[in-house]
């Protein structure tokens, strides 16, 4: 039988963890994501599991914290909201640098500064091109239910292990609050160090005889062996681009116009998408699941095909960007959307597809 | 006849009574001529052999000097960025018990831009070993003031001495740290002498044994000298230590605990 | 009555010069070499060996560990 249960995403998030055997979470309370950490404290996964779950003194001691476990092999992660994962910027530019696997959970809040505790999809930017300094990427899963929120914990961990790279969910304050049946996976036992030695003989878990030191470093000051660690990471990349591309489309088949757009923006559109259809305008929406990778080959092929493409974002305009280079002006890209912590009704939605095209 | 015997006769391996631990590696420290980072590395590991705990030994460097750290100690290291190495150290430590985990910060590292992780490292108790590395100033990047420049002292950001008025006061963490609840050794030591080698070695495998014993944090501060950064020889700049730091930064234990 | 001689061997090529080694002899065995080594230090050497007592003093206060002391009971 399997198990259904009422969550809410940010709870879905942290149970997922615990059942996926993640083996430590560190983080500091921020709105609208703090349910991940309470959800946690309160559910004693150091009983279920034996995962450690600490509230930090920062977002920046938590990313370090994360660091530092996932430099010794183990699967760690942390979550915030955008103020909190500006803050992380420094450490997760360490750990893509030291190429290891982790899961950061950024669920949105408007911004810039302070903001707003509302939604938003206003760090596409900072999540998709790098984030911190130096030229590097995540490998970002922006899950549109509470379902995927649940799957996409697994899913991470999977891709950030498979290329030694940190992954992040990018959510938002919609998904986080809302409440939907999730079905529940298996409890998953947690590796044990003997099996974590296997699955990362990289790590610091202790130089035996049998091998030379383990270091966790991004420092190279020869600038020669620092450029071909850039191209290697590089290539890494490349592969994650032609490899991990995943996306949803809806009635995309006989579409004449097409929405982008992605979570929460993309349950909205699913919406204006039938009633644009109801208006005899036909209509389709390519859903991106990877934002990196994007479905830039998928976006050519249907820039073929369409008249028009309206990128829909909680956002001044941001994946418009990425649509845009994937198109190669083949066909109009538009923006559509609404900031400080709105979300965008289906029919406001359909009102600029008919003004812009 | 003891006049009659030659150095050769004595260098052998049967007489032998010192020699650099195996647990450090054959590069060449980068460290300036004197700097006392090198026999502090060579503490840390001369214990950990003595521990037998290569392999269940992690170790932390910052960024600072010793940011090279791990080309030098012959164990699993990882490398933090600024300040944040007790957050690494934590998660490690939690998420390997048994492993002896211990940070090697700077100064600047340690008390300016890592302050936070350090104290709530220190408060809560973590069971993990902070060896921290006091020489008044940033190595590293040319001689900057550090929170533990002293009064009065010259650095390329205190040219003219540091004016406490207006660039504040020295720092005593260590002090500082001591005061909360889960630190459990805390203790300031140097490396200018043979006596005080001896001492703050005792010190380190102190710190290690009380991670064995789960006792929680133990703290060592060394204090030590930048000839290069106080524009001194080493033998200069280890008497202007005695003369200056160590009235303000005094020698010997701080919280020890009641056994 | 037995006496105990020492000597040190010091790694010239790793020796940066300091001089924190010399200070620390109780019996002022060590000095800085005229000539330098490959990275153009002047390098310890034991200028006056026999007092040497092999007490390791001057190995373990040289930051680069550069020194290895030995020593032997010697019958008189
Ligand atoms: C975030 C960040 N800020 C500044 C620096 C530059 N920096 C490198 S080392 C250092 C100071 C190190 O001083 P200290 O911790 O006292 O160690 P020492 O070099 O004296 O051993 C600074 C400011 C940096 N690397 N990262
Ligand atoms: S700059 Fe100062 S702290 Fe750094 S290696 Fe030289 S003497 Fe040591
Ligand atoms: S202390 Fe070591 S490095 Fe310095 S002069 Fe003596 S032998 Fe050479
Ligand atoms: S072993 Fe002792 S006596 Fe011999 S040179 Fe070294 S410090 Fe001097």
């Amino acid at each position: 039988m399997k198990e259904l249960r009422l969550m809410k995403g940010n709870e879905a998030i942290a149970e997922a963890a615990i059942r996926a055997g993640v083996d430590g979470y560190f983080g500091y309370p921020i709105t609208p994501q703090s349910e991940v950490l309470e959800y946690l404290m309160l559910e004693k996964p150091e009983e279920r599991t034996g995962m450690v779950v600490l509230q930090a003194e920062s977002e920046v001691a938590a990313i370090n914290m994360v660091y530092g476990g996932a430099g010794a092999g183990k699967m760690v992660m942390t979550s915030s909201s955008s103020p909190g994962i500006s803050l992380k910027q420094e450490g997760i530019t360490y750990i893509a640098g030291a190429e290891l696997p982790c899961l950061i959970l950024n669920v949105v809040r408007g911004g810039p500064g302070l903001g707003t505790i509302q939604p938003a999809q206003s760090d596409y930017f900072q999540s998709v091109k790098g984030g911190g300094h130096g030229d590097y990427k995540l490998i970002v899963l922006a899950p549109a239910s509470v379902q995927e929120m649940y799957d996409f914990v697994e899913l991470s961990f999977d891709l950030a292990f498979k290329y030694r790279n940190p992954a992040l969910i990018l959510s938002d304050g919609a998904i986080g609050q809302m409440m939907e049946k999730v079905e529940i996976g298996e409890q998953k036992k947690r590796l044990t160090d003997a099996e974590v030695k296997e699955r990362c003989p990289w790590a610091t878990t202790g130089k035996d005889a049998n091998r030379e030191r383990n270091i966790i470093t991004s420092l190279d000051l020869d600038p020669n062996k620092q450029e071909l660690f850039n191209h290697k990471l590089q290539d890494k990349y490349k592969e994650i681009e032609e490899k991990e591309v995943r996306f949803e489309e809806i009635q995309t088949e006989d579409a004449e116009y097409l929405f982008v757009a992605y979570g929460t923006s993309s349950r909205i559109c699913q919406k204006s998408v039938q009633l644009a259809r109801a208006k005899g305008l036909k209509v389709g929406l390519l859903r991106p699941i990877t934002l990196f990778p994007f479905p830039s080959k998928r976006l050519a092929e249907l820039s073929k095909q369409v008249k028009g493409i309206l990128s829909v974002e909680m956002s001044a305009g941001q994946m418009i960007e990425d649509i845009k280079l994937a198109v190669n002006c083949n066909v109009p890209v538009e923006h559509f959307g609404r900031m400080g912590g709105i979300i965008p009704s289906p029919g406001e939605v359909v009102e600029a597809l008919e003004q812009k095209f | 006849m003891a006049e009659n015997i030659t150095n050769k006769d004595i260098v052998k391996e049967e007489n032998l009574v010192y020699k650099k631990t195996d647990l450090l590696t054959d590069k060449a420290l980068s460290y300036c001529p004197g700097c006392g980072h090198g026999t502090a590395h060579r503490l840390v590991m001369e214990v950990v052999e003595e521990l037998e705990a290569q392999d269940k030994t992690v170790g932390i460097a910052p960024v600072g000097c010793s940011v090279l750290a791990y080309e030098f100690m012959d164990i699993d290291m990882q490398q933090a960025a600024h300040g944040r190495a007790p957050a690494l150290a934590t998660a490690i430590k939690r998420l390997y018990p048994e492993k002896y985990v211990f940070t090697y910060q700077g100064d600047g590292d340690l008390a300016a831009i890592g302050t936070a992780e350090t104290i709530h490292a220190c408060n809560r108790g973590e069971n993990i070993t902070i060896i921290f590395v006091n020489n008044g100033i940033y190595g590293m990047t040319g001689g900057q003031m550090a929170p533990t420049t002293l009064p009065g002292m010259r650095s390329s950001t205190s040219p003219y001495g540091r004016e406490v008025a207006s660039m504040g006061n020295p720092l005593k963490i260590t002090e500082l740290v001591a005061q909360l609840p889960g630190t459990y050794y805390v203790t300031r030591q140097a490396v200018h002498t043979p006596a005080a080698v001896r001492k703050a070695k005792k010190a380190i495998k102190k710190a290690f044994e009380n991670q064995k014993l789960n006792k929680g944090l133990s703290f060592i501060e060394i204090v030590s000298n930048c000839n290069s950064g106080w524009k001194m020889t080493p033998n200069q700049a280890n008497q202007w230590m005695v003369d200056n730091m160590f009235p303000f930064y005094e020698l010997g234990d701080i919280k020890v605990p009641e056994e | 009555m037995a006496k105990v001689k020492g000597s040190i061997v010091v790694d010239i090529e790793k020796c940066k010069g300091c001089e924190v080694c010399v200070p620390a002899c109780p019996t002022d065995v060590i000095q800085l070499a005229e000539e330098v080594n490959g990275k153009g230090y002047h390098y310890a050497y034991m200028a006056n060996p026999d007092a040497c007592i092999g007490c390791a003093n001057c190995a373990i206060v040289c930051p680069d560990g550069v020194i290895t002391v030995y020593k032997k009971k010697v019958d008189k």
